[in-house]
This record gives C-alpha cells, structure tokens and sequence, in this order.
C-alpha cells in the first residue's frame, strides 16, 4: 500500500485521516487511532514549544518498515502513520497512527506496537522550549523497555 | 568520496550538519570517527560518546561496518520522536 506514512510540517485532521482509512472500506470492522500531542509540563519544567527534527530518508524507511512487522504479526487492514517536524506548540498534534482490522484486538495492538517502535527506532528528536531555555530530549530508557516486550 | 551527515544535539555540538571525506585509509565506523577526531580535534568529546548512534545508507550499523565510496553516513544522538 502506498502512502502509508507521512512525514510533514503542516497539521492533520483526525476526521480525515479516518475517513480516508474508511472510505470504500467495508470488511475491516475496527479503527483504532493514537495522536500525540505537545505537554505543558516535562520533567517537573514548563515546556514553550517544542522543535522537532528528523532525517529524510530514514525515517520513511524505517517507519515502513515497522508498518512491514505489524502486518506480518497481526491481521490489519489499512495503517496511517503521520508524524510532524519543525516548531510545534503547546497542544498541537505531533504524531497520528491509525490502523483498521477485522476484529479490534489486531488494530489495538498493531497501533501500540508502532507507536512503541516508532519512539525507539525513528531518527526523529526533540528539543524542547522551556523556562530554563531550549533542551534536546534524553531518550528515556522506559520507552526502550516498552519497545522491548514486543520481541 | 563518503558523504557524511550529523544530526540533533551532535550538529549543534560540532557545528556541522554535513562534510564530504576521501575514504582511503578508512574502512570503519570507528576508523571514521578517529579520522573525524583528526580533522577537527575539538569533536574528540562529542565524537567519542557512546550513546551515539550510526547508520549507512539509512541502515543502522555498528562501529566494526565496513564503509564503501558512495556511502552517505549518519551520526545521531539516541531518537526521541513520537
């Protein structure tokens, strides 16, 4: 399937991310969609905005290639990833991933295992605008464990 | 020529986004990096951490992946995205 994945500046829409996961669509009986979305708070500080860089290329591939694994291990049908880059403001929309299934059990757990995937394995960082001024994110070792109880 | 990419926290650390290297003599990940140590004395520090990650041709490799002519390599501080 082709445009599974989508790396972009501008914002998403939920209603057409889903209708488009629908459309014509008429054996998979689940959607099940995650957005992430920009804290106020991280690590006891305010957080501003936050300034989201990746790089191109690998990131696609690799996202692809998450979205590869969960149809192998899972019966799904349609999978949208959407992850944004640049400046993002507080409550704004970072990431999407919506997945359609026969049965909800596959579309649940395919979503949180890309989500979990994604976190660990795409070259994609953060820096955060705080009070005490900008920050690149520590990767956080509990995303690492989360990630490893899929294998 | 290798073509070699940094990325994050490392960019702004060395002051560098991207630099072309004649690859002869390097044949290594980690023989990349000591002829990086070489040609900017001031990366030691950055260079040398060992949370960071590589990659050729948007594969992750290893310290000990052979490098060929033509290879784009990345190096990045551990991902943070989602």
């Amino acid at each position: 399937m082709k445009n599974e994945v989508s790396i972009q500046q501008a914002d998403f829409s939920l209603a057409d991310e889903v209708a488009l996961l629908e459309r014509d669509n008429e054996i998979d009986g689940a959607v099940v969609t995650f957005i992430g979305r920009v804290r106020n708070k991280n690590e006891g500080l305010t957080v501003t905005a936050l300034t989201l860089e990746h790089y191109p290329g690998m990131t696609e591939k690799l996202l692809e290639k998450i979205i590869t694994t969960a149809k192998e291990r899972w019966n799904i049908g349609r999978v949208k990833v959407i992850h944004r880059i640049g400046r993002l403001e507080i409550g704004e929309q970072i990431v999407f991933v919506g997945i359609t299934s026969q049965h909800r059990q596959d579309a649940f757990a395919a979503n949180e295992f890309i989500m979990d995937y994604l976190k660990v394995k795409a070259p994609f960082w953060k820096k955060e605008l705080t009070e005490n001024g900008e920050k690149w994110l520590a990767a956080k070792s509990s995303d690492s464990k989360k990630a490893e109880q899929w294998s | 020529m290798i073509k070699i990419v940094f990325f994050a926290a490392l960019r702004e650390q060395l002051g560098c986004s991207e630099l072309s290297l004649d690859p002869t003599n390097i044949l290594t990940i980690n023989q990349l990096k000591q002829a990086l140590i070489e040609h900017q004395p001031q990366w030691q520090t950055f260079i040398e951490n060992n949370a960071l990650l590589s990659a050729i041709n948007h594969d992750m490799v290893d310290g000990e992946h052979l490098i060929k002519s033509g290879d784009e390599i990345a190096f990045f501080p551990p991902v943070t995205g989602g």
